[in-house]
């Protein structure tokens, strides 16, 4: 990745408080177009907070936090929104009930009429949503159906073409792939790489390896809220990193206690 | 097409099942499905078991009238449940809007335009009340409406006492608006010039002098199709409709998708409670007098209505057409006995039972149709 270019997000030594609890002390990270910055940590490493940071959700306590090279301070989560950050958080914020068409447009329904006649574009919703799921692979014949019908997987992708569709530039995915099998990681993994085709920068949060390392291509990782630091794909190999992210020796012990197969 | 089959291939079997069935599955996701359902079986056995007078014209009317009295506040508890709230004083808030109603009529002597002003303004006041309280203590709102419940109806009582100098019946309603032009709005019955030419022309039954024996439609009749038709339009076609469905299927998802969720809910409770003043106004027209036991338990037939109607009691899902059939299965068992040899009582075993069937049946349906696990 060239460092020439100004990154879409960058934070430097970013602190934050919660009364007297310290969950982020000294964070660096940044995010170019055309990236999928990794942002790996064990349980406890500060990851959530830092989503949330960027989210818009919390104030940083000190620290410079850049949009396009501009310092920002984000009043709430709609201003990282306005600002083109779109957070795909865990549970997704998706309506298993709802049809894919309710809940892709959710709180952004499209409007067509005047007055107290002014509805729902409930055909242009479908299509939209038909056709924005048609470029992901998924092939929802109905866009009526209810989200509960549909994979994991399919969710996780319906959820992060919905944060694209209305404009994102820089996509936080919290662990995306944890709840995941095989088959339906791939396809969010997939759909993590066609997403930083189009231009995107993409921070995807994980505590697995593995999959940050299929379509990663820098590492920042995080222990205790702090960076322990940032390298390139071709930098480092996965065991290593593995390694960096747990603390170093003590899962190597346990790993050839176990056979090498953590 | 093949990209989905490579990026997934798992998904190919299914799939082709959900081809298969699609058809039957668009059938089954209908929510008002059992209601239709229910309406069809009881149809069937009043036209087994029943005098044939009970389908006739005047017969339907019959059934109608209480169907739509119940079905107006069976709509108003529909959208709230989907919005994922109860409200438990729905019955009791029928008896206030009939005594602030009446006493503005009546003792105030206000006119009829100012005495169902003041008594929507009350409605939108306990409305906001009960979501406010629900909302800021974070409590159910089935509690919060269950202390409504009583506190409504003890108003109703203390108020009747002091407006009627005693007793807890409050009369003389009927000769306070007579010849306001407002009042055909609100009661007796519309349309009497059609019926009476239709009647000339032979079309529908007479009485032996002549004048038809149903002299128009009830006016609550046609506030219930009309509310029916406007909550099913706002639910299924407005953005409101999808942020009713979003609040109630996870206040927090659709918080942080942008709805406004307790701007939803104070809005669906008020509803409820204009429903509620809308059905005081119009039966304490109707008799001419009201009182304490007004609109007594009717919170509870109006849920199961709105559950027979297809309503989740988790909210998130649901139909106000639904709760408009679920209504008219009401009305007709609850007069439909009077017509048969049945022991009237029944109406009671019949409720209960009716509810057991709808919640195992919803269940049953929502799983189906939404794969949950």
């Amino acid at each position: 990745m060239s460092t020439s270019q100004t990154p879409l997000v960058e934070v430097r030594n970013l602190v934050k408080h919660f009364g007297s609890v310290i969950a982020l002390n000294g964070v660096s990270m940044s995010v170019n177009r055309n990236e999928v910055l990794c942002l790996l940590g064990d349980n406890g490493a500060g990851k959530s907070t830092l989503i949330n940071t960027l989210a818009g959700v919390h104030k940083p306590t000190s620290g410079d936090f850049l949009v396009d090279g501009q310092p920002r301070v984000f009043s709430g989560p709609r201003d990282a929104l306005d600002a083109g950050i779109a957070t795909v958080y865990q549970d997704l914020a998706m309506i298993p009930l709802m049809s894919v068409t309710r809940n892709f447009f959710m709180g952004r329904e499209p409007l067509i009429g005047f007055g107290p006649f002014k509805r729902m574009d409930m055909d242009e919703a479908d299509n939209v949503t038909r056709d924005e799921m048609h470029k992901i692979g998924i092939d929802v014949r109905d866009p009526q159906q209810a989200v509960g019908t549909l994979s994991g997987g399919e969710r996780q992708c319906v959820a992060i073409a919905r944060a694209v569709y209305f404009g994102a530039k820089v996509l936080i995915l919290d662990e995306p792939t944890s709840a995941l099998g095989v088959a339906q990681t791939s396809m969010v993994l997939k759909y993590i790489n066609q997403v930083r085709a189009k231009g995107l920068g993409v921070i995807f949060i994980t505590h697995n390896v593995r999959h940050a390392y299929a379509v990663g291509n820098r590492f920042t990782v995080l222990n205790r809220g702090k960076t322990l630091g940032t390298y390139a794909k071709n930098e480092i190999g996965i065991d290593e990193l593995q390694n960096l992210m747990a603390g170093g020796k003590e899962l190597q012990s346990l790993s050839e206690e176990l056979g090498g197969t953590i | 097409m093949t990209l989905a089959n490579e990026q997934n291939g798992s998904a190919v079997g299914p799939d082709e099942r959900l081809k298969k069935v699609s058809t039957l599955t668009a059938i089954l996701r209908r929510p008002e499905l059992g209601a239709v359902a229910g309406l069809v079986l009881v149809t069937v056995f009043f036209l087994l078991t029943a005098n044939p007078a009970m389908f006739t014209l005047a017969g339907v009317m019959n059934f109608m009238a209480p169907a739509a009295q119940l079905g107006i506040l069976a709509i108003g508890a529909a959208l709230l449940m989907i919005g994922g709230e109860f409200d438990l004083s729905i019955g009791s808030m029928v008896a206030f809007a009939g005594l602030v109603f009446g006493t503005a009529l009546v003792v105030w002597q206000m006119p009829l335009s100012v005495a169902i002003l003041v008594a929507l303004a009350f409605a939108v006041f306990i409305g906001v009340t009960n979501a406010q309280l629900t909302m800021r203590t974070g409590l159910p709102s089935f509690i919060v409406t269950l202390a409504f419940l009583f506190i409504l109806r003890g108003l109703t009582l203390v108020g009747l006492k002091w407006a009627s100098g005693g007793a807890t019946q409050l009369r003389g309603m009927k000769e306070a608006v007579a010849g306001s032009p407002l009042a055909p709005l609100f009661s007796g019955d519309a349309f009497p010039g059609l019926f009476t030419w239709l009647a000339e022309v032979g079309i529908i039954d007479t009485f032996p002098n002549g004048t038809p024996r149903v002299s128009g439609v009830p006016v609550e009749i046609l506030w219930f199709i009309a509310i029916a038709l406007l909550a099913t339009w706002v639910l299924l076609r407005s953005r409101f409709g999808n942020w009713i469905f979003a609040s109630g299927g996870d206040p927090r998802a659709a918080r942080k998708s942008g709805v406004p969720v307790a701007r939803v809910k104070t809005t669906l409770f008020v509803v409820t409670a204009l429903c509620a003043t809308l059905v005081a106004i119009l039966t304490v027209l109707d008799a001419g007098s009201t009182d304490a036991r007004r609109g007594f338990q009717k919170e509870f037939e109006a849920i199961i209505a709105a559950v027979i109607g297809g309503c989740l009691l988790t909210g998130g899902y649901g139909s106000a057409i639904g709760a408009f059939f679920g209504s008219i299965v009401f009305g007709m068992v609850l007069i439909g006995l009077t017509y048969t040899s049945i022991d009237q009582d029944w109406y009671l075993v019949f409720l209960g039972g009716m509810l057991l069937t709808a919640v195992v049946f919803n269940n049953v349906i929502r799983k189906r149709v939404t794969g949950e696990r």
